[in-house]
């Protein structure tokens, strides 16, 4: 037996939650990534060609894209969760004939809801920057909820264990935003020093948004059905640590 | 044999080295109206998390309407209504929304709206239900969270402390809504450090203490384990001689104010008074006071509850 209209319930929730405030939730990320166009594709698109016939500017957008679609994925779990622990309201979805399994396909559901979203207001926004090509758009969405999946569920980790904000804000700075930073939404990791290439290849986030951009420009660094099965391994794998520790009750049922 | 409504069978909790639960064992018939009293940090809110999921417990197993809470806790789950004693609400959305979100998460669609507007109603709270949690009261929002623990009319209702910390007339309310409840065909389980709440609704008691059980009996056999009232006198004079019967009786002499200790069984107040007229003492006032449940309460917790 399944409760169906239970998960439909908590994930509608989760999404209604966020688009109330879709100020901070939607339009201050796209406003974001607006940014980081306008400073780097003016400075840096005369001089960079990263693959024979793309521009810097056509090869940062999807990397941009990404990078956003995930962290607020992550943002949409950790706080959407952890708000609840600390305001008590999360009883009322413990006391409710939900399985951890309904939550978690819930939380991560809205979470990949709030990654999708921004990255096509933030693609909307690119395409007064570039003439939008899309080389396939099923591999591009593949990426697209399968990174926010994983970041998702990684946030609904973040918010079990953490105790306060800080340990929230730690894990968004100290790991996500490296990680985001370094997997090449910026650069092609091809253009790096041998060692650091080698780094780069063990951060999961790297195939996530190089996957993302071959399905946006048709090219990537690294061979996309590669991309794709380690994606999903690292999917399995999160979602996996998440599903136990929810059963485990670690921190929300103890 | 009928299945109770609550079955708590030899429950212990730890929390590290403390022992908040130590083989707790009683059980709640169905329909009837449950007390669970006990000083604070007895283990009440304990004992009612595990029974609702909230906890899990180091040892035993609870039961509600037959399903244990751990193997059938989908089945449990829908047959309790949980009040929380924290006082807890989501800053997103109205009291209307709310009971429709919770009313969702039991798998029940807008075919059940009617109800939550009836429980609106009820509750008083027509007039607030569209507004944002943020802006009720505390008393409002504690309405809501009865509500809410209504939302799937379960079978089981629990209640705790809801009368903590709340004004005298809402808890004229809450007083009148559970017994409604309670005449509605709910087994109701209220826990509460009101005694005089205890002894004015429920019909069983069960008093928790340092984790222990230390009664589980009706009301009023434990109310009858103090068998003893008061006679408080105000003699006309001082100097008047009681006679020696019932000098015995009296506790305490402060003046002309003389208490004295009857047996519930044995002493009349009617051979009192007529011992006192033979005895030619006049009073020019008199007041009986027959104890509650806070004696009791003292005598076996050995703590004083306020
Ligand atoms: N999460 C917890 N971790 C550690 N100790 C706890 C926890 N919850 C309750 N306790 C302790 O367990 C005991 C019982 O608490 P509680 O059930 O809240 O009592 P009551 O509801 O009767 O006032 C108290 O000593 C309390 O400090
Ligand atoms: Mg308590």
């Amino acid at each position: 037996m399944i409760n169906l209209r239970g998960m439909y319930t908590l994930f509608s929730k989760e999404v209604w939650r966020f688009l109330k405030v879709a100020i901070q939730t939607i339009v201050t990320p796209v406003i974001t990534i607006l940014l980081y166009l306008l400073v780097f594709a003016s400075v840096l698109s005369e001089h960079v060609e990263i693959y024979d016939g793309v521009g810097y500017t056509l090869f940062l957008v999807p990397g941009l894209v990404m990078m956003s679609v995930i962290q607020n994925a992550f943002a949409n779990n950790s706080s959407s969760l952890f708000q609840s622990k600390l305001n008590g309201n999360i009883v009322f979805m413990l006391l409710a004939p939900l399985s951890n399994l309904e939550v978690f396909i819930a939380y991560t559901c809205a979470a990949i809801v709030r990654g999708v979203l921004v990255g096509i207001s933030a693609f909307l926004i690119c395409v007064f920057f570039i003439t939008p090509d899309i080389y396939n758009i099923w591999i591009l969405l593949f990426f697209a909820f399968i990174g926010s999946g994983v970041l998702g569920s990684l946030g609904l980790l973040s918010a079990i264990w953490a105790d306060k904000w800080d340990h929230i804000a730690a894990f968004q700075n100290f790991v996500v935003l490296p990680l985001a930073f370094l997997s090449g939404s910026f650069y092609s990791i091809k253009s790096l020093p041998g060692f650091w290439q080698k780094v780069s290849m063990l951060n999961p986030l790297f195939y996530m948004i190089d996957g993302f951009r071959y399905g946006f420009l048709g090219v990537s660094d690294h061979a996309v059905m590669v991309s794709a099965v380690i994606v999903s391994a690292f999917f399995i794998l999160v979602s996996t640590l998440t599903l136990v520790t929810l059963q485990k009750g670690c921190k929300l049922r103890y | 044999m009928t299945i109770p409504a609550v079955k708590v069978s030899d429950i212990s909790k730890n929390y590290g080295s403390l022992k908040a639960l130590s083989h707790v064992d009683f059980s709640i018939d169905k329909g009837s109206f449950f007390g669970l009293l006990g000083p604070n940090g007895a283990g009440k809110s304990t004992l009612i998390n595990i029974m609702a999921g909230l906890t899990h417990a180091s040892d035993g197993n609870i039961d509600v309407m037959g399903n244990d809470v751990r193997r059938k806790w989908r089945k449990a789950r829908n047959a309790l209504g949980v009040v929380p004693q924290e006082l807890a609400y989501d800053p997103f959305f109205s009291a209307r929304q709310m009971l429709r979100l919770q009313s969702g998460y039991f798998g029940l669609g807008s075919g059940n709206y009617p109800w939550i507007d009836e429980l609106l109603e009820r509750l008083d709270l027509g007039g607030k239900a569209d507004e944002n949690m943020m802006k009720l009261s505390g008393g409002m929002k504690r309405r809501v969270l009865i509500a809410q623990a209504l939302v799937h009319k379960p079978s089981v209702v629990v209640l705790d402390e809801p009368t903590a910390g709340v004004d005298v007339q809402l808890r004229k309310v809450l007083w009148e809504f559970t017994r409604e409840l309670h005449g509605d065909g709910h087994t109701i389980l209220l826990t509460t450090h009101y005694l005089e709440e205890a002894e004015a609704l429920c019909e069983k008691i069960a008093i928790l203490d340092h984790g222990k059980l230390i009664a589980n009996e009706t009301t009023k056999s434990l109310l009858s384990r103090y068998p003893y009232s008061y006679l408080h006198l105000e003699l006309k004079d001082s100097s008047s001689a009681l006679p020696e019967k019932i000098r015995d009786m009296a506790v305490s002499f402060k003046g002309r104010n003389v208490t004295l200790r009857l047996h519930r069984e044995k002493d009349r107040i009617g051979n009192i008074l007529e011992a006192l007229y033979a005895a030619k003492v006049s009073f020019s006032d008199l007041r009986t006071e027959v104890p509650g449940l806070e004696e009791i309460f003292i005598s076996l917790t050995g703590e004083n509850n306020d």
